[in-house]
């Protein structure tokens, strides 16, 4: 378990170098070792989807990978999102409908809903429940979330 | 018309807020990633708390060696319950209204023998939450396993294990409430109907698990306690009681909350022990619950077998209800609401919505060795309204009649009040037939009834269900002070003026994504006269917000919102005061626009709010000598008149139900509520739709399972299964609004009634489905194998 490894990649444009437990998840990596709090441990059991993150341009659950495992990866979470602007009109669409409550899903949902806004830009209202399904949310029903992805889908076509 | 659309600020002034749909300013932050989540607070020299669990229901256990769990690296001290003893001493749970209960004394960690799966008995603190869970795993504990009671309806029987025998049997507290003469009544009436209902026991998963970070300093004797928490200032005087520290001494702040639903308005052993043992070594501790911790410590609820006859007239008329509730609340009532009151409501609300004359109902409250069982969002309600509703339905059908025409029948009139229930609860105002025409305004019944009849011709069967409900809001001290609990009822909200013209508002109620500082800077927004975005709200510390009771039974918005109407009004009377003197005018000649002060009869701007606070607070030599100068106000309010305000409600569900597999798909669902004056439309909203959706997690998905040893099958998110985004369906939300007339502001909670009348409505509508085949459930969660069952299928 103390067996330690050393890892460099790139976080949210910045390359970071750190010497991680080989059971360190990546969630933990980010909050503990980079100070990146905006990704939350829900289950840490990859169900509740609260951990997701972009590695390598795709979405996972950030509880399910070993940061060992990135050594030259390319991880983005919600704080990279907010720097870049990729997410600007998915963050003014989820002020306008109340999409967020408590907020504890909130940036797990975003990276969510920001991946069917590149892979998915002609997704239907059920697909978009559908891309959803993985995040869990315990406030808000849902429906304003989906309304929220909707909206800047629709402003974008 | 309420004065406050009248008097106070015109209704067309740009800040003129309550009753609009403004967007929460802190969604921004949540959206950023920028949220302070407790877990998210980190303090030099913190120490990371890991417990070692019980794994058996009911055991004695010996801590014989914790040397090797002190080798492990990072492992800096072991905790047992006798270490702690001495630091923390024990509490009973209960109150003294609620007559005859009793609950055994329990302690941050027990001594010698563990009650439930779940419960913490060691804890080991180290350097990272990993090695204090390395140092768990090395602890040599001898497990002795007892006979476990974990059946309910055995549970007063002879031959059950008695949990506590120093309490003499497993009865916690029992409570008939009577009216009429039910035995007779029924004896004579036109039609009796009855059915055995189940509530499945589910509990919260608050996506953030429980959450505290205490901080004892030894130089000044203060503990700061970083806490995940609706109640800061009950915590404070639970932490101080026990503890044995002045209340003064402690204080208690809760930044964001991830998620709480009453899952963290209680005091639980775990979190006093990490306050404990921070006091102890006077360091940090910090304590997060992982997911399994959360399954199996966070508190369950709605754990009912109920057994309910309704007795009706020829013509319709509900004659009366005859109700026995029994739920099992685990080995401990919860400090210090006590596990006794869901129990309670279910007594106080069970046919709650209607006129009728003759009432029996008796709720049994036993122990249990399972996770204990406390108040969750809507306490009672969705119980109570599933057996009001269901057996509504059921009287319909027996009679031939239409379960719309006969909750027409039978809802209270809207001019009947004030009016008092069989169960003894006043009713101010409520709207149950104006709601009514409101759904069915919203509901196209005549489609979903051709659509119903056509599906059925081709063998697809989809159901429509009701559920009217009333619900529970602005608590007095009947709910909890007047049985010695040390929580208030009454809350405050101070409200000042700075220099630079803007408004800082601190409130003791909180904060946990429903929007609470978001209606307050609209409530204070629009009394004092400034622009929303000038107002910043402070919640969530027991140093910085006046006295308050924090956030439960939906008294936010009710209690706490007009506690910052009246701050804000007495604010903008100092401001026109100071303003006369500095304008030379009458201060009732002027008013506060959108940060100006103008002249209230032809707007015409005088001076903005920025200039009066340079002048006040820089030159104040240029003043009347006499002239006040606070501009900050606190008031304090508290209802007085009726000790809870009731709201009602209904909702429609409709569904489709396949008689193959038994899965049941939720086609669209609809609420009508009445929580008085709305605040914020949007934001209202959006706490109705949560609420359905929470209720149809217990309706049709969630639910702790436990085998009959009490061991708890249900310790992941892939075993418990909560509503996801596909299953839901599309939620409409209407309103009718009765303000309260014991606040200027007129505002109830609107927080539960999702979660109140979902359970009952789902149930209904999957019951309408399946009536042509003659099945029937009333079992929750109403799972693909129960009406697989119900149907003769399996």
């Amino acid at each position: 378990m103390s067996q330690r490894t050393e890892i460099t990649l790139t976080v949210n444009g910045e390359r970071v170098t750190r010497s991680v437990e080989a059971r360190r998840h990546l969630v933990d990596f980010l909050r503990l070792d980079l100070g990146l709090t905006g990704t939350h441990a829900g289950c840490e059991h990859g169900v509740c989807g609260a951990c997701t993150v972009r590695v390598d341009g795709v979405i996972v659950r950030g509880c399910l990978v070993v940061a060992a495992s990135l050594d030259g990866a390319e991880v983005t979470t919600v704080e990279g999102l907010a720097d870049s602007g990729e997410i600007r009109a998915l963050q003014a669409a989820f002020v306008a409908r109340n999409a967020a409550q408590c907020g504890f899903c909130t940036p797990g949902m975003v990276m969510t809903a920001a991946d069917i806004l590149r892979h998915h830009p002609e997704a239907t209202r059920a697909e978009i429940r559908e891309h959803l399904s993985g995040n869990y949310c315990r406030c808000t029903g849902y429906q304003a979330i989906v309304d929220a992805v909707q909206d800047v889908l629709e402003a974008a076509r | 018309m309420n004065e406050i659309t009248i008097g106070l600020s015109r209704e067309d002034l740009p800040n003129s807020y309550i009753g609009r749909s403004v967007p929460r300013p802190s969604v921004a932050k949540l959206v950023e990633g920028r949220a302070t989540y407790t877990d998210d607070v980190a303090l030099p020299r913190t120490l990371h708390a890991a417990f070692l669990r019980s794994p058996h229901a009911h055991a004695r256990f010996t801590v014989r060696d914790t040397e090797a769990a002190l080798r492990v690296p990072g492992v800096v001290r072991v905790f047992t319950g006798h270490d702690l003893a001495a630091l923390c001493t024990p509490w009973v749970a209960t109150l003294e209204h609620l007559k005859g209960m009793k609950s055994a004394p329990q302690r941050p960690l027990p001594l010698d023998r563990a009650t439930w799966q779940g419960e913490a008995v060691v804890a080991v603190l180290a350097d990272t939450r990993a090695a204090a869970e390395d140092g768990a795993l090395a602890l040599d504990v001898e497990w002795e396993a007892l006979p476990a009671q974990t059946d309910m309806e055995t549970a007063l029987k002879p031959g059950a294990v008695v949990i506590h025998p120093e309490l003499g049997d497993n009865l916690a507290f029992r409570r008939t409430a009577t009216h009429g003469d039910v035995d007779a009544a029924f004896a004579t009436a036109h039609r009796v109907v009855e059915a055995r209902f189940v509530t499945g026991r589910h509990t919260g998963v608050t996506l953030e698990g429980r959450s505290i970070l205490a901080d004892f300093n030894r130089a000044d004797g203060t503990l700061t306690v970083h806490h995940a928490t609706q109640a800061p200032h009950m915590i404070q005087e639970v932490l101080a009681q026990h503890l044995g520290l002045p209340a003064g001494k402690v204080r208690v702040v809760c930044k964001d909350v991830g998620g709480s639903f009453g899952i963290k308005v209680h005091v639980y052993p775990d979190e006093m022990a990490v306050a404990a043992m921070s006091v102890a070594l006077a360091r940090p501790v910090k304590f997060v619950a992982d997911r399994f911790e959360s399954f199996s410590s966070d508190i369950h609820a709605r754990d009912h077998r109920i057994l309910a006859r309704i007795a009706v007239a020829e013509d319709g008329t509900i004659i009366g209800f005859d109700v026995d509730d029994l739920t099992g609340i685990g080995p401990y009532s919860v400090y210090p609401r006590t596990s006794a009151v869901e129990g309670n409501q279910v007594v106080n609300l069970c046919g709650g919505p209607y006129r009728f004359e003759h009432y029996r109902c008796t709720t049994t409250v036993v122990l249990q060795n399972k996770a204990a069982t406390c108040q969750y969002r809507a306490v009672g309600h969705p119980i109570a309204t599933a057996v009001t509703e269901g057996l509504v339905d059921l009287a319909a059908e027996a009679l031939g009649m239409d379960p719309l025409e006969l909750r027409r029948r039978n809802l209270i009139a809207d001019d009947a009040y004030p009016t008092t229930s069989p169960a003894g609860m006043r009713f101010e105002g409520l709207s149950h037939h104006a709601s009514l025409d409101k759904l069915l305004s919203m509901v196209p019944l005549d489609r979903i009834r051709a659509d119903q009849a056509e599906a059925r011709a081709r063998g697809v069967f989809r159901g429509l269900g009701f559920a009217s409900f009333i619900e529970l809001t602005n608590p007095s001290p009947f709910m909890y002070g007047i049985g010695g609990a040390r929580i208030s009822a009454q809350d405050g909200c101070t409200v000042r003026m700075d220099p630079d013209g803007s408004v800082v508002a601190a409130s003791g109620v909180t904060e946990q994504g429903q929007g609470t500082e978001a209606i307050l800077a609209q409530i204070v927004a629009h009394g004092v006269g400034v622009s929303v975005g000038k107002v910043r709200v402070v919640t969530g510390d027991t140093l910085a917000t006046p006295y308050g009771g924090g956030t439960w039974a939906c008294r936010g918005a009710g209690i706490g919102g007009e506690a910052a109407l009246q701050g804000a009004l007495a604010l903008k009377a100092q401001i026109l005061e100071v303003a006369g003197a500095m304008l030379q005018a009458r201060p009732e000649a002027l008013d506060v626009v959108m940060g100006e002060v103008v002249d209230r009869a032809t707007g015409t701007p005088r001076m903005p709010l920025g200039e009066l606070g340079r002048i006040l607070y820089f030159r104040g030599d240029t003043l009347p000598k006499d002239l006040p100068r606070e501009l900050v106000q606190t008031r304090h309010y508290i209802t007085k008149e009726y000790p809870f305000a009731f709201t009602n409600g209904i909702q429609a569900s409709w569904v489709e139900v396949d008689t193959d597999t038994g899965m049941v798909t939720l086609l669209e669902h609809w609420c009508v509520e009445d929580c008085g004056r709305i605040i914020n439309p949007l934001l209202v909203d959006e706490q109705v739709k949560g609420g359905i959706v929470q209720g149809i997690g217990g309706a049709l998905y969630e639910h702790c399972l436990y085998d009959e040893q009490g061991n708890l099958l249900t310790t992941t998110m892939a075993d418990y299964l909560v509503p996801m985004a596909a299953e839901m369906p599309e939620m409409h939300v209407g309103h009718v609004e009765t303000p309260t007339r014991e606040s200027l502001l007129g505002a109830k909670g609107a927080g539960e009634a999702g979660t109140a009348g979902a359970p009952a409505a789902v149930m209904n509508a999957i019951n309408d489905a399946l009536r042509p085949l003659g099945a029937r459930v009333t079992e929750q969660p109403f799972t693909p194998a129960r009406i697989l069952a119900a149907l003769g299928r399996i």
